[in-house]
């Protein structure tokens, strides 16, 4: 019994301390990322690594994923004659929590992991400290330009998901279950308003800068080589997918209770 | 120039450094020998800030360094030039990018200007046209060099070498022994080297400190050195398998029936 205490306290004071390094490295990023010298030019080459990089596997599940809801509305709402709403449904589901939440589960397996893996191997062979030595600080140099190419990207590719994935739903819809072309346009447009698409671009800031930080810090804090490097890249995806889910039913809650969106 | 004093600093339970005293005067090339795992990188890197000693003083140029804050560290980073063990060449970019990666970080120079004194610090490791070569596709001395390149663009009056003759043919190494002799005599840089290869030492260093157990046990002249009669100085610089340092430990020999 003692021991289980000691096993859950210790787990518990890791977390925290975990959770305390996650927000200092997030300060330090927000604090350089607003203090000069600007270098916007790595940041665009980061922008460019996971946007144009993301885009295609993105497009593919929104588009699938708009598909699949569709199917599974049909499946009860032809039962009451109502399969006349699954646009609705499709265009707000999205919008609001699938695009989202899966555009940056996607980008975290891509780019996190390559963030964690790319970073620990400069740790592990000694380039961070050369960046160190070199007066350059790491955060600066290597978070800050991830941080803002994610921020920046992970919303634009929503963006697109959101319009992929309601093209999925209209292929079901007019197609298999013979609504109208205009009839699921006008019942998308019905349904959505523009908080759903905010809100559901606002919850990809901080999915993309739970990536970022994640992804950095797992790289930064690599001990032990090769294996050290495999480790943190699974423990950056794994860890930024428990982030993701976690903020996204933190930041549901408080717009769904706190502000009433 | 550089005076460290009482200097300790433990991983975990494990003390690596242990009360280390060292003086490096201006313009001197001094050797750290020693056992891997005695500390000598670890002193490289308190000095250049990237690891804070847990006790001890270290001053750089009369200022004391161990409680300087990152900004005020950094300005003195800024002549202080670390060639690192395996080089930590930035891997995703090339060796001119490399070389050239002070200068397009903190001066604001044309791109002619970096082109010329990228090509001239290549020139004195003795390397031409490798300005588009990728840090993978060098070799071990290569990268040496190339890595010291990229501290000499910084123009530094103190020069850390962390074993810079190790994994390179004797000929490598005899060049690069030449460069940082050369670098004393017409650059007056102070430089620390940390190695094990005795030939190095004896070649480059005005003075030859050894290291054992976090310690400083014999400081003096590479003749100091080789006629010190302290027996684990002895052992090392004769590299000798049976000695005091090694009494503690059960080495291979007899296993082999």
């Amino acid at each position: 019994m003692l021991n289980l205490v000691f096993k859950t306290g210790a787990a518990t004071n890791s977390l925290i301390r975990y959770i305390g390094q996650l927000t200092i490295l997030w300060s330090q990023t927000v604090v350089l990322a607003l203090t000069p010298s600007f270098k916007g030019r790595r940041s665009l080459i980061q922008a460019n690594r996971i946007g144009p990089g993301s885009f295609i596997i993105s497009a593919l599940v929104a588009f699938f994923v708009g598909m699949i809801i569709a199917l599974q509305m049909a499946y009860q709402m032809v039962q009451l004659s109502a399969e006349i709403y699954i646009p609705k449904i499709i265009s707000v589901a999205l919008t609001r929590e699938l695009a989202p939440v899966l555009t940056a589960l996607i980008v975290a397996g891509r780019i996190g992991a390559g963030i964690a893996a790319e970073i620990g191997s400069m740790t592990v062979t000694e380039q961070v400290d050369a960046l160190k030595a070199f007066a350059v600080n790491p955060v600066k140099y290597l978070v800050v330009p991830r941080f803002l190419g994610l921020i920046v990207m992970l919303p634009v590719l929503t963006m697109l998901s959101d319009i992929i994935g309601i093209w999925g739903g209209y292929i079901i819809c007019v197609y298999k279950l013979h609504i109208s072309h205009e009839m699921f346009w006008k019942m998308v447009f019905s349904a959505l308003a523009m908080k759903d698409i905010i809100t559901g671009l606002v919850k990809t800031i901080f999915f993309g800068m739970i990536i970022a930080i994640v992804g950095c810090h797992q790289g930064l804090n690599v001990h032990g080589g090769a294996e050290g490097v495999g480790k943190a890249t699974t423990a950056a995806v794994v860890r930024s997918f428990i982030l993701i889910i976690m903020t996204d039913c933190l930041i549901t809650f408080i717009f769904y209770f706190l502000l009433n969106v | 120039m550089i005076e460290i004093l009482n200097l300790y600093k433990a991983f975990g339970t494990q003390m690596v450094l242990n009360n280390l005293n060292l003086a490096v005067r201006r313009g001197e090339t001094k050797a750290v020998i020693g056992r891997s795992g005695v500390g000598k990188s670890v002193l490289l890197k308190n000095i250049v800030g990237l690891i804070k000693p847990d006790s001890g003083s270290i001053k750089i140029n009369g200022v004391e360094v161990t409680n300087l804050n990152e900004k005020a560290y950094d300005k003195l980073r800024m002549e202080i030039g670390m060639v690192f063990q395996g080089g930590a060449l930035f891997d995703s970019m090339n060796v001119g990018e490399n070389v050239a990666f002070v200068l397009d970080e903190f001066m604001n120079l044309d791109k002619k200007t970096v082109r010329d004194r990228v090509a001239d610090a290549l020139a004195l490791v003795g390397l031409k046209d490798v300005q588009h070569m990728m840090p993978s596709q060098l070799s071990g001395g290569m990268k040496k060099r190339v890595s010291l390149a990229r501290v000499l663009c910084m123009e530094p009056q103190i020069i850390l070498y962390d074993e810079p003759t190790s994994e390179v043919d004797p000929i490598t190494a005899a060049a690069i022994n030449h460069l940082i002799i050369e670098l004393r005599d017409k650059l007056k840089v102070t430089s620390i080297v940390v190695t094990h290869d005795m030939n190095s030492a004896y070649q480059v260093a005005d003075s030859i400190a050894m290291f054992y157990r976090g310690q400083v046990i014999a400081d003096g002249t590479p003749q100091d050195i080789r006629n010190s009669t302290h027996p684990v100085v002895q052992q090392f610089i004769h590299g000798q398998a049976d000695g005091p340092i090694t009494e503690d430990e059960s080495l291979i020999f007899g296993h082999i029936k």
